[in-house]
């Protein structure tokens, strides 16, 4: 095991407790009524974007989703913007104005969540196009969920994509629902089967096992920097809670013993933790120690948020156009 | 000065931009060798090559929302939607991406795409190849969208539009493209917001859009002959719209028509005549008028489709009619 590698498998580990962490604390916020809104939990789902992300640039583009906290972690984004993002505060990533389901950090290269579902492949595989027509060898990954697989969007961009094979990834997080319908009782055939009629390779994976999902993805990304793209992957995952906060009583479409055997048995973070002590990259107490930090980042960030100032009215009419200042004035 | 088709004047804004700009590039169905089925853009692919002139698969969805990525990561795409119609198919990619993007991310990301689309009936192509809707689109705030009534509108326009960081539209008159009309051999733009006085008149207003710029001019002759002295404008751009030169035009002649070829009911004519009902009320003489394309869907006949869109002489008789007081409460 080379040093550089531990310090990788350290830093997912610490990536994907910062997304459980900073998720928990949506969750309070939610809870406790200080969050204006409400938003959909990534918890559970970490492995999905920390394997993938960290297999990216900071040039790279990605495309998240109305589920977009974990993608925006991720990707490179930091506490203190998000959290008063969420509140709707003036220091926010998009000044307040996009809130939990357009989250991102744009200078990471997060292109947006986007709260229409399936709404960014287009916007992902446009990424790949300019990637490829200004001569860059940029990679986009566009995430969605196993619901986004019935737009027909996804259709008429992948086969363009492979048409002039452009790099991007199509990365499907298949947490087996679609809000509050199993997705097997909604979709036709299997999933990679469609990415593979146009031509795509396509890859199912276990999106709970950090190390084999940043394996493919480092792989898949470098032969996309190659010009072999696009690629296609199925990321098999769960989210821990409801479709959105305040779905609490879901047993009409899914069982407390399916949500349990998630938790217990494939949960990514313990996973990848338990591996971290046995092949001696880092003690229990080291471990615990990075916990203990980010809770108290993530807190810290939380205390910021809600003592921050929301933006200031005169701010509803800027952005609406790039030269006007006051599209109302 | 040379006479062009507006045709021409758009294929040759777009070759200078693309000339220009490499980042610029053209995106849609039959664009390349076929050149569209208008023949607006033939030559370019020749020039450009297949990467920047890019044939599509019949996938409006796909393409407009690959070319909002490629705007918003450093290209510049100018997206043919062959028929205005198909406007219908694109509209999430074009009103809640393209139009909402600067907004939603407090000002971060932008998406300078061009989208070229038509409008105009009277072409015998019936309900789903006729339609005029640009109200749709300068309804979603976000969005410029702009009007060309001639040869030179449509390529000072298309230049802006083109180095315009916004999304844009530009609805071109399908019946005018083999219209010529004097465009300037060295470079010009034509910038978004300001209103053109076609004809200058002191009687009555004539506002017009598109090809209704042509109409109101015609209008304008007829009510000449009899003594009326009718003022056209072309406000070139509706999103942004030059409301001080519509409005002082309105306090000026203290009457008002306004013709588009948009339906009559919820459209342009109803939102510039609201706004000059709110800002020059005590100017007027008689009620601002509004005159869109009938609320049909448009008919196939050449009997049933004329009557639906305003003409110079339907403008003319109306214009008769504010003049003489008699239409004080509009029928
Ligand atoms: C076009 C569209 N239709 C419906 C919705 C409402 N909606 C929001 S999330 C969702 C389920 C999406 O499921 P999936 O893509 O699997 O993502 P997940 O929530 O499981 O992460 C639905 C139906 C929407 N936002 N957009
Ligand atoms: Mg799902």
């Amino acid at each position: 095991m080379t040093n550089t590698n531990a310090e990788d498998y350290l830093r997912m580990y610490r990536q994907m407790v910062r997304i459980r962490t900073f998720e928990d604390n949506a969750n309070q916020l939610y809870l406790s009524a200080k969050m204006p809104g409400l938003t959909h939990m990534y918890s559970g789902e970490e492995a999905v974007a920390v394997g993938i992300c960290e297999a990216l640039r900071t040039t790279d583009k990605i495309t998240s989703t109305h589920r977009g906290h974990g993608h925006c972690v991720a990707k490179g984004a930091d506490f203190k913007e998000m959290f008063c993002e969420l509140l709707g505060k003036e220091e926010g990533y998009c000044r307040g104005k996009g809130g939990s389901m357009h989250i991102a950090d744009q200078s990471n290269g997060n292109l947006g969540a986007n709260a229409i579902v399936g709404g960014s492949m287009g916007i992902a595989t446009g990424a790949a196009f300019t990637s490829k027509l200004l001569g860059k060898d940029d990679v986009a990954v566009c995430f969605f969920g196993d619901g986004a697989t019935a737009q027909g969007l996804m259709y008429e961009v992948m086969n363009m994509a492979a048409l002039w094979k452009l790099p991007v990834i199509y990365a499907c997080e298949n947490n087996g629902y679609s809000e509050y319908t199993r997705t097997d009782e909604i979709a036709a055939g299997s999933i990679t089967a469609r990415a593979e009629a146009f031509g795509m390779e396509a890859f199912q994976i276990d999106g709970q096992d950090v190390l084999a999902v940043n394996e493919l993805s480092q792989r898949l990304i470098a032969r996309c920097r190659k010009g072999e793209g696009p690629f296609f992957i199925e990321l098999m995952t769960y989210r821990y809670h409801g479709h959105h906060v305040g779905d609490i009583n879901r047993e009409y479409y899914r069982s407390k013993a399916e949500e349990k055997d998630w938790r217990e048995n494939r949960d990514p973070i313990t996973r990848f933790r338990s591996w971290l002590v046995e092949e001696g990259i880092a003690s229990e107490e080291e471990i615990e120690a990075m916990n203990a930090e980010i809770k108290t980042d993530a807190a810290a960030a939380v205390e910021y948020a809600l003592a921050a100032k929301y933006p200031d009215a005169s701010e509803v009419d800027m952005h609406v156009f790039t030269d006007v200042e006051h599209a109302l004035a | 000065m040379r006479n062009i088709t507006l045709s021409q004047a758009v294929n040759e804004a777009l070759a200078e931009e693309m000339r220009r700009d490499e980042s610029v590039f053209i995106i849609g169905e039959d664009v390349a060798e076929a050149g569209t089925p208008f023949k607006v853009l033939s030559g370019l692919v020749e020039e450009f090559g297949t990467e920047r002139v890019v044939d599509t698969p019949i996938a409006e969805p796909g393409f407009m929302g690959l070319a909002v990525g490629a705007a918003m990561t450093g290209a510049r795409p100018v997206v043919d939607l062959m028929f205005g119609d198909f406007i219908f198919l694109i509209m999430d990619q074009l009103c809640n991406q393209a139009a909402k993007t600067h907004y939603m991310s407090g000002g971060k990301l932008n998406v300078p795409l061009v989208l070229r689309t038509n409008l105009g009936a009277t072409r015998r192509s019936a309900a789903q190849h006729s339609q005029s809707l640009h109200a749709l689109v300068a309804h979603i705030p976000g969005l410029k969208v702009a009007l060309p009534s001639s040869a030179y509108e449509a390529k000072g326009l298309m230049k802006t539009a083109i180095r315009d960081n916004n999304p844009v539209v530009i609805f071109e008159d399908k019946l005018m493209y083999n219209d010529k009309a004097p465009v300037p051999e060295d470079e010009f733009l034509i910038p978004f917001g300001e209103a053109n006085i076609k004809r200058e008149g002191h009687d009555i207003t004539l506002i017009g859009t598109s090809s209704m710029v042509q109409v109101c001019e015609k209008a304008a002759e007829i009510l000449e002959q009899e003594g009326i002295s009718a003022e056209v404008i072309d406000p070139r751009t509706i999103v942004p719209l030059d409301e001080k030169t519509l409005i002082e035009s309105a306090k000026k002649t203290s009457r008002v028509i306004v013709v588009d070829e948009g339906h009559q009911s919820f459209g342009i004519t109803g939102e510039i005549a609201g706004r000059i009902n709110e800002k020059a009320f005590y100017h007027l003489d008689a009620p601002v008028l509004r005159m869109g394309a009938m609320d049909v869907p448009v008919p196939f006949s050449p009997a049933l489709e004329d009557i639906t869109v305003p003409t110079p002489e339907a403008v003319a008789a109306n214009a008769r009619l504010l003049m003489s007081g008699e239409m004080i409460h509009a029928a």
